[in-house]
């Protein structure tokens, strides 16, 4: 099917681009990627009388990244990201959960702002953005908010973007040192959407006991699930720790729905094992992180 | 609706060649190709980006033209699969490396396959056979059962060397002149 018919706009800057959906407000969308917008305006699920198309508008696609964390611009595409050296040094999550969002084709064009807009409660960024305690940078025609990621996400496909704003930048903050991440996920095809996907981080001390261990979760609840799980394994040696323990924590916190593709219990049971595997592989990384510190790369 | 519906007046730049063409504002890029400029080498398949069909390289990068408003494709350079043929005319490598190894039988998803492995060899001339299945999963067969594709990958890249060693060994020779 085709797109019904919308009166497209096509601002240059910044300052355009926010009186184009002040001017339009609830009648409009943003235009990023496309690479979910446009699939539902293909199938007639969406039909925008205004399209705000930014992907013209200047200065929207950095990402720069220090030691304090990494700031993603609203153009900046998933394949941008997963690839940017500075990022991958202060943050390797982003690329362990990049490398799972669709394919690479599809990397090209989506947006890693736009995916956390599109609110998907199966995107991988949502997960790594909430874990992380991120914020979301918005801006509107005179106005500007961030928003922390556990005031952004609002429901499945919903954010607190209001008609009007734009999304200009997500921050995804850094961790402490020995923190090892990983991202786990389980889906009917390579590239599709997961039935489960788990993103942990663990923190471990100067002896090598584990500090902190927490877990967020897609596919598993409307909006991304935090899960603090240090109870189960503090001051155990890393290599050492009841990860099993962890996961069985972590079942008091899973409730997820049944859908065409998995049962409420077969989901539930891949949220266990995957904390399990996800908090071992994320420990091992502290570990070796704690052995060698990674060199910050100067950012291209 | 009442109101014509709204167009733009855009040139696009398609296997280098430019042309202007006036498209409505929710043309999606593979019908511009298609329709507007004749080139239906372009597949469409499903439409919202699954099938891989409709791959074109955008400045050299696959994306999917059917997730593309054509507006959104000025000041781009286009590849589809018409433009993957040598300058002399002859079979790309990509496309020499699917005849050769029967890497195609209706030939629905090719144009996809062929973009997607051009872009991917540039970036990776000489893959492992688990990279050449890697970077095929997004395109859809229903046909061959991929392992053709696969060896049409690999031979691919041979075809790539072998055409550069012959290229270097010409080129010698014409510069000893
Ligand atoms: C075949 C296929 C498989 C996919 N698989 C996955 C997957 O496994 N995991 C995953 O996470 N995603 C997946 N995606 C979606 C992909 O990640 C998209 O790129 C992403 O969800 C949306 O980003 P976009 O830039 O394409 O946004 P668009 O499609 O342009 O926009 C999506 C929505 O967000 C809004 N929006 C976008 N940017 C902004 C902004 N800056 N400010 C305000 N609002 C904005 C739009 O108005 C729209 O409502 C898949 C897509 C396809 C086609
Ligand atoms: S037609 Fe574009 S991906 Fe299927
Ligand atoms: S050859 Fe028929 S779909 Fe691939």
């Amino acid at each position: 099917m085709k797109p019904a018919p919308f009166t497209l706009h096509v601002p240059t800057t910044l300052d355009e681009a926010l009186d184009a959906l002040a001017d339009t407000g609830q009648d409009a969308k943003v235009l990023a990627g496309g690479q979910s917008l446009i699939p539902l305006l293909n199938m007639r699920l969406a039909s925008p009388r205004h399209l705000v198309d930014v992907n013209g508008v200047g200065g929207l696609g950095r990402i720069d990244a220090g030691p304090a964390g990494v700031r993603v611009g609203a153009l900046a595409r998933h394949a941008d990201v997963e690839h940017h050296r500075g990022a991958a040094a202060v943050l390797p999550l982003l690329a362990q959960a990049l490398r799972l969002v669709a394919h690479p084709v599809i990397r090209n064009r989506g947006t890693t702002v736009g995916s956390l807009a599109h609110a998907d409660p199966s995107g991988e960024m949502t997960a790594v953005l909430s874990l992380l305690g991120g914020e979301m940078e918005l801006a509107r025609k005179g106005g500007a908010r961030t928003v922390p990621a556990a005031d952004f996400f609002r429901g499945p496909l919903e954010s607190c973007i209001e008609p009007g704003e734009l999304a200009v930048s997500a921050w995804f903050p850094a961790l402490p040192a020995h923190t090892g991440t990983a991202f786990r996920e389980v889906a009917r095809r390579h590239g599709d959407y997961a039935m489960c996907g788990v993103a942990a981080a663990v923190t471990l001390d100067g002896d090598g006991r584990v500090a902190r261990a927490r877990t967020s979760y897609i596919s598993m609840s409307a909006t991304p699930l935090v899960l603090d799980l240090t109870d189960a394994v503090i001051g155990q040696l890393s290599d050492a720790a009841d990860w099993d323990a962890a996961a069985q924590l972590s079942a008091d916190g899973l409730d997820p729905e049944p859908d065409i593709h998995a049962t409420a219990e077969y989901r539930r049971h891949l949220g266990i094992v995957l904390t399990r595997q996800a908090l071992g592989e994320a420990a091992l990384a502290a570990a070796s992180a704690g052995r060698s510190v990674p060199s910050l790369e100067p950012t291209p | 609706m009442s109101q014509p519906e709204q167009t733009f007046d855009i040139t696009l730049n398609v296997n280098g060649v430019s042309r202007a063409v006036t498209v409505p504002s929710r043309l999606l890029l593979s019908d511009a190709l298609r329709h507007e400029l004749g080139l239906t080498g372009t597949h469409v398949g499903c439409e919202h980006g699954v099938c891989g069909a409709c791959t074109v390289l955008v400045d050299g990068k696959p994306m999917r033209s059917c997730l593309m408003l054509a507006v959104s494709a000025q000041r781009h350079e286009i590849t589809t699969v018409e433009g993957l043929a040598d300058e002399d005319g002859r079979l790309g490598a990509v496309q020499q490396g699917f005849r050769e190894c029967h890497g195609l039988q209706c030939g629905f998803c090719t144009p996809g396959f062929l973009t997607t492995v051009s872009a991917f060899l540039k970036e990776n001339p000489h893959p492992t056979r688990e990279e050449a299945v890697e970077a095929v999963t997004g395109n859809l067969c229903r046909c061959t059962g991929y392992h053709n594709i696969v060896e049409s990958v690999l031979r691919a890249a041979e075809i790539t060397e072998e055409r550069a060693a012959t290229a270097g060994t010409t080129q010698t020779k014409d510069t000893s002149r």
